[in-house]
């Protein structure tokens, strides 16, 4: 925390109507400077809640939110009774809980691993490669996965005809799809997620390992006693931000990965928004759909916080 | 640090040492194939599944891209938006960032609530969209930049690098008679070049890799961005993605979908040794702090 500066005292002194308007004049760059971003903020976020208030309407494009019918909750009635909508419901949730227990620990054991490395060089050869894909786009970590799997030359399955396995179709497969979606994940953004565990680690004082080994603790032990305790709280936190993050971006990835032969169990609440909204113009009833979302992902992120605090840690606000 | 050298320790070493080589080979290899097989024949690729290192090294896949225009303009239309993304986005936040530094401005509570209740909540992909057609962006390269400009995550880690920074610089330079325009540009950038280069390339490679805003607001496949095309030479000409609407009506040969994928790939990696010297310090000053 900055320490309150002598200006800053003199100015939270008398809260009077004066003191304010001088305050504010004094102030008047800062305000200027903070300006375009307000207007961004209530622009491109503030007035699409707003827009929300389409979801109780029979919203027509030509008459605007503010001549349109209203329907009340028509347009959640239909969802809440829409067979669609619940495997939708299940495909997001489940892609949502696969990607939250398999991806979260691989950057941390990958962190310890790598902190564990005494060789300098070989540490930063490792990282340097391990970061790269966090750089390529979906469309390009996909792409490079189907060049790999398909089955006409691709590596993975002449491999498997080799040894004898015949071929597995890993792109038209909808078993597939989801183990696909997984491991795209993790091969993309596994190795930048080390970044924040190594610096958690780095933190730790030497002594305690030190400290361990005079008590005989081996290498594993060291770690589970010392390491791991010291980087709970990192964990912790990330893993709040991460469950509110894989709620909104998971679109792009998951938008590529979809055809008619998956579309049963990849379909997610923001693919099946893009093509019943924006293609097929049903705008009122996916606006509800995507209000149904963004309040699954607010509750999500407050009860994993809530949960952190009732165990001690710190959560994220 | 003193290093033990029981046996069970260097077992744990050889382990651990050979996993990670496994991870890294896991995460070049592909890379590595794509690279070298967009230099490869035809023939060869063809005949060979995996390819480390092509038997003779050829441009042909690069010239047949390239010479096709539509790569070519959807190259220049990632670049542009790029550049012009990233600058607009790097303008609007560090202003914003510094604004809010100010302990006396008063609604700055309201305004930091604001910005952070948005990586909470939102209105959804369709509100957004409708906002984006009332304000006529559709179809402009505009809707790739302006909708997307500011991103409350890079705001807020730029703010606490800001805060960060020791009150007397400020101070005197205000002493010398600095306007707040003038500390900023002259006293708080230059000191903040880590955080700087660190949110550029975010910005920098989120503009670059992003197709989104583009399948939602670009109608028109003259305008597309490089990753948009991208999917639809490798994707969806493969007949692998939903849509079945595409301009290669052959299928493009194995080494041209690789040319292209490098092509997409290339520039943004080309950013990334010039920032690393930063970004290593100022994603963890955001992160940690953040």
């Amino acid at each position: 925390m900055k320490t309150v500066t002598a200006a800053n005292r003199i100015a939270q002194a008398p809260r009077t109507r004066s003191a304010w308007k001088r305050r504010v004049v004094r102030n008047r760059y800062m305000y200027l400077m903070i300006l375009p971003g307000l207007i961004y903020f209530l622009v491109f976020k503030y007035l699409p809640m707003w827009g929300l208030i389409i979801s109780f309407q029979d919203y027509v494009p030509f008459q605007g939110i503010l001549h349109s019918p209203w329907v009340g909750f028509k347009q959640f009635n239909r969802l809440f009774t829409d067979p669609d909508f619940w495997g939708i419901f299940r495909n997001t949730l489940s892609l949502f809980l696969l990607n939250i227990v398999f991806y979260t620990p691989v950057p941390i054991v990958l962190a310890i691993m790598l902190n564990e490395v005494a060789h300098p060089f070989f540490k930063r050869i490792v990282q340097t490669i391990v970061y790269i894909p966090h750089f390529l786009s979906w469309v390009i970590v996909v792409s490079i996965s189907f060049v790999m799997l398909t089955l006409d030359g691709g590596i993975v399955n002449e491999m498997l005809r080799y040894f004898g396995f015949g071929e597995i179709n890993f792109l038209l497969d909808s078993a597939y799809s989801r183990p696909l979606y997984i491991l795209q994940t993790i091969w993309r953004e596994a190795g930048w997620g080390t970044i924040v565990y190594l610096a958690a680690i780095a933190s730790i004082d030497p002594g305690l390992y030190e400290a361990a080994r005079m008590d005989g603790a081996g290498r594993f032990r060291q770690i589970w006693h010392i390491t791991f305790p010291a980087i709970r709280s990192v964990v912790i936190v990330l893993l709040i931000l991460r469950i509110g993050s894989v709620m909104d971006h998971s679109f792009e990835h998951v938008f590529l990965l979809i055809n008619s032969m998956n579309r049963q169990v990849m379909d997610i609440f923001d693919t099946y928004v893009f093509t019943a909204g924006v293609q097929q113009g049903q705008y009122s009833y996916t606006t509800a759909v995507g209000f149904f979302k963004s309040f699954i992902g607010l509750a999500l992120v407050m009860l994993s916080n809530w949960l952190a605090r009732r165990f001690g840690e710190e959560g994220v606000y | 640090m003193v290093k033990d050298k029981t046996a069970g320790s260097r077992l744990f070493d050889i382990f651990n040492y050979l996993l990670l080589l496994l991870v890294a080979l896991v995460v070049f290899l592909p890379i590595m194939h794509v690279v070298m097989s967009s230099f490869a024949t035809v023939e060869e690729m063809a005949r060979k599944p995996f390819i480390l290192i092509p038997e003779t090294f050829t441009l042909v896949a690069y010239r047949y891209v390239l010479s096709t225009g539509a790569v070519f303009k959807a190259l220049g239309v990632s670049a542009g938006i790029t550049i012009v993304g990233t600058a607009v986005s790097m303008f609007t936040t560090s202003l914003m960032a510094y604004g809010l530094t100010r302990r006396d401005l008063d609604g700055r509570k309201v305004i930091n609530f604001l910005i952070v209740f948005t990586m909470l909540f939102s209105g959804g992909l369709i509100p957004t969209f409708l906002v984006v057609k009332e304000l006529g962006l559709i179809n402009s390269y505009w809707a790739l930049i302006i909708p997307n400009a500011v991103s409350a995550f890079n705001l807020v880690i730029m703010r606490s690098f800001f805060m960060n920074l020791p009150d007397g610089i400020e101070e005197s330079a205000r002493i010398d008679g600095c306007s707040d325009f003038g500390t900023l540009f002259r006293i708080v950038l230059p000191l903040s070049m880590a955080v700087i280069a660190t949110i550029s390339l975010f910005y920098a490679v989120y503009f670059w890799n992003s197709y989104q805003s583009a399948i939602l607001y670009i109608n028109d496949a003259e305008k597309w961005p490089l990753q948009v095309l991208l999917r639809q030479i490798v994707l969806v000409a493969s007949g692998i993605s939903a849509d079945t609407a595409n301009d290669f009506v052959q299928p493009p040969e194995q080494t041209v979908k690789m040319a292209v994928i490098v092509i997409a790939t290339v520039p943004i990696l080309l950013v990334y040794p010039f920032l690393q010297k930063y970004f290593a310090k100022g994603a963890l000053v955001g992160s940690v702090k953040g």
